[in-house]
């Protein structure tokens, strides 16, 4: 029982990580139909960058987590500035190609700079290398850093999204585009906002993967970014509380898998998971199978 | 107050709208009618700004608006109910007319609207915190008009706003155009129900395959004979 719920935490600590990726995976493509293949490397960057401001600054946790979000808040907008947006009238098509151009750009371009090589985020320090024993089970500091922090982030961006006027803005024009610009609402600026929310938002897991796994190099974006994208899909691409709901299910998926089963398989089960529900609910668990209108 | 001159749209190869001149006079209540693929869409998006005019000027209040973006033209007071209602379905009914008023600041003013509008349509009050997708096709059309008087036009664009609907609230639909444009808005009306639309309006142009092939004031046409074989049905 101890062990079940010791998978259980950790599981809800990966499922965070996961659900604060695939937030942006889900907005994005809410709002302009696009896979943003690059986003997994907004949050490889958002790691780097926390691990400069600790490092190089010598900062401490907060203030790198909030200048690692701020960074790829810019980061994730000047992409869809450059990269996407000459391409609105494209064909998706064309357009999910140059995501993947962008992720693979960014992430060859940063091994540049940084070299290949895994580097070490410093240990933590202070209450951040707590550790709490609740019976045969512990729960570390940096589990409730990346629990909570994942909870006041997404309050936030409930908040943004449900009561703001840039929020009201980004769901009409994940609607009904013409009909928001009919109302004045400006799509372009509503589509960067858009960038904008999702990129802080995997800045702020990068700089968490690192303060929990120790360890970042270019490509470590590469299959978190892919299990995200398919929590993204098990929730209902496009609805963020599917988002949400997918991240925490396949964190904790993965978990069980190597607590109980065999490591080597995680991420052969997380996709075996992808395919059943392509099958079963293309749309997703809170999706609805809309018909496309001809 | 708005005047549109010559005006010619492409759909790549395609001549969707030939050399289209037309007047809307302050206070008027003007309509376009014309078959399916006439034009008339095309001619309401390209004033809105959603579709770019390859030739022609379309003059709002002395000023040619051809080329500024969506957001500066509902900003000058131009607002269009589109076809189909285009509600935002699932938000509620109150945040699709909060979105009416997206680029206004004065919030007393907005809140003053807000009750003008629930006065207008006192099934929207009741219905408030529905979300817009549940209303019936009718409710649809008093939201989707609701939210544009939300934006307070100085001039509204309706795009078939009877499409659909059954034949009471059409009725209902028509005087309640007829009172928007008795409270001081102008307005351009695009219509397939063609005898609806005469009654009320002032003046009307009929298109044909992208061009206008008849003008006049509603109760001239209604009498016209090629217009009561093409529209009113004898």
């Amino acid at each position: 029982m101890d062990n079940f719920l010791q998978q259980v935490i950790n599981g809800i600590s990966l499922g965070s990580i996961y659900a604060l990726i695939a937030l942006g995976y889900t907005m994005v493509y809410g709002i302009i139909k696009l896979i943003n293949f690059a986003h997994c490397d907004v949050y490889m960057l958002g790691a780097y960058i926390g691990y400069f401001c600790m490092t190089s600054l010598k900062l401490g946790v907060f203030p790198s987590l909030v200048i690692a979000m701020l960074a790829c808040t810019i980061i994730g907008v000047l992409i869809e500035k450059i990269a996407y947006k000459p391409l609105r009238n494209a064909t998706r098509i064309a357009v999910l190609i140059t995501a993947i151009g962008v992720s693979l750009f960014i992430e060859y371009g940063t091994m540049r700079f940084v070299t290949a090589n895994v580097r070490a985020y410093p240990p933590m320090t202070g209450w951040l290398a707590e550790r709490f024993k609740i019976g045969n089970m512990t729960i570390t500091a940096q589990q409730i850093l990346i629990v909570a922090s994942t909870i006041v982030l997404v309050a936030l961006l409930q908040f943004i999204v449900k009561k703001t006027k840039m929020g009201k803005a980004m769901r009409a024009v994940s609607l009904d585009k013409d009909a928001a610009e009919l109302m004045g609402i400006n799509v372009n600026s509503t589509i960067s906002f858009t960038f904008a929310l999702g990129s802080a938002l995997a800045g702020a897991a990068g700089v968490l993967v690192g303060i929990y796994y120790n360890s970042i190099d270019p490509l470590m974006g590469v299959i978190p970014g892919l299990k995200a994208f398919v929590a993204a899909v098990f929730g209902g691409i496009g609805i963020i509380p599917g988002a949400m709901i997918g991240g925490y299910f396949i964190g904790t998926v993965e978990v069980f898998v190597s607590g109980y089963g065999n490591s080597l398989y995680k991420d052969a089960v997380v996709f075996a998971i992808l395919i059943i529900i392509l099958i079963v609910k293309p749309a997703g668990l809170l999706g609805k199978n809309t018909k496309e209108k001809v | 107050m708005l005047e549109i001159k010559n005006l010619d749209v492409h759909f790549g190869v395609i001549h969707a709208l030939k050399d289209i001149s037309l007047t809307v006079n302050q206070g008027e209540i003007v309509t376009l009618i014309g078959a399916n693929g006439a034009g008339k869409t095309t001619t309401l998006r390209t004033i809105s700004g959603l579709k770019k005019p390859t030739k022609g000027s379309i003059i709002f209040e002395g000023r040619d608006i051809s080329s500024i973006s969506p957001q500066d033209r509902v900003k000058m007071g131009i607002c269009q109910v589109p076809e189909g209602r285009r509600v935002f379905s699932t938000m509620t009914v109150l945040e699709n007319l909060e979105l009416g008023a997206y680029l206004r600041k004065d919030k007393a003013q907005i809140g003053k609207d807000l009750k003008m509008v629930y006065q207008r349509f006192p099934i929207l009050e009741k219905r408030k915190k529905q979300a817009a997708g549940t209303l019936s096709g009718g409710e649809q059309q008093m939201l989707a008009m609701g939210r544009a008087l939300m934006s307070s036009p100085r001039m509204l664009f309706l795009d078939e706003p009877s499409m659909g609907l059954a034949p009471l609230f059409v009725k209902e639909i028509f005087d309640i155009i007829k009172s928007i444009n008795q409270a001081g808005t102008t307005i351009l009306l695009v219509e397939q129900n063609a005898s609806m639309a005469l009654q009320i309006a002032h003046r009307a142009y009929v298109m044909e395959t992208g061009s206008i092939v008849l003008s006049g004031t509603g109760a001239q046409l209604m009498q016209s004979d090629e217009i009561r074989k093409a529209y009113l049905g004898g």
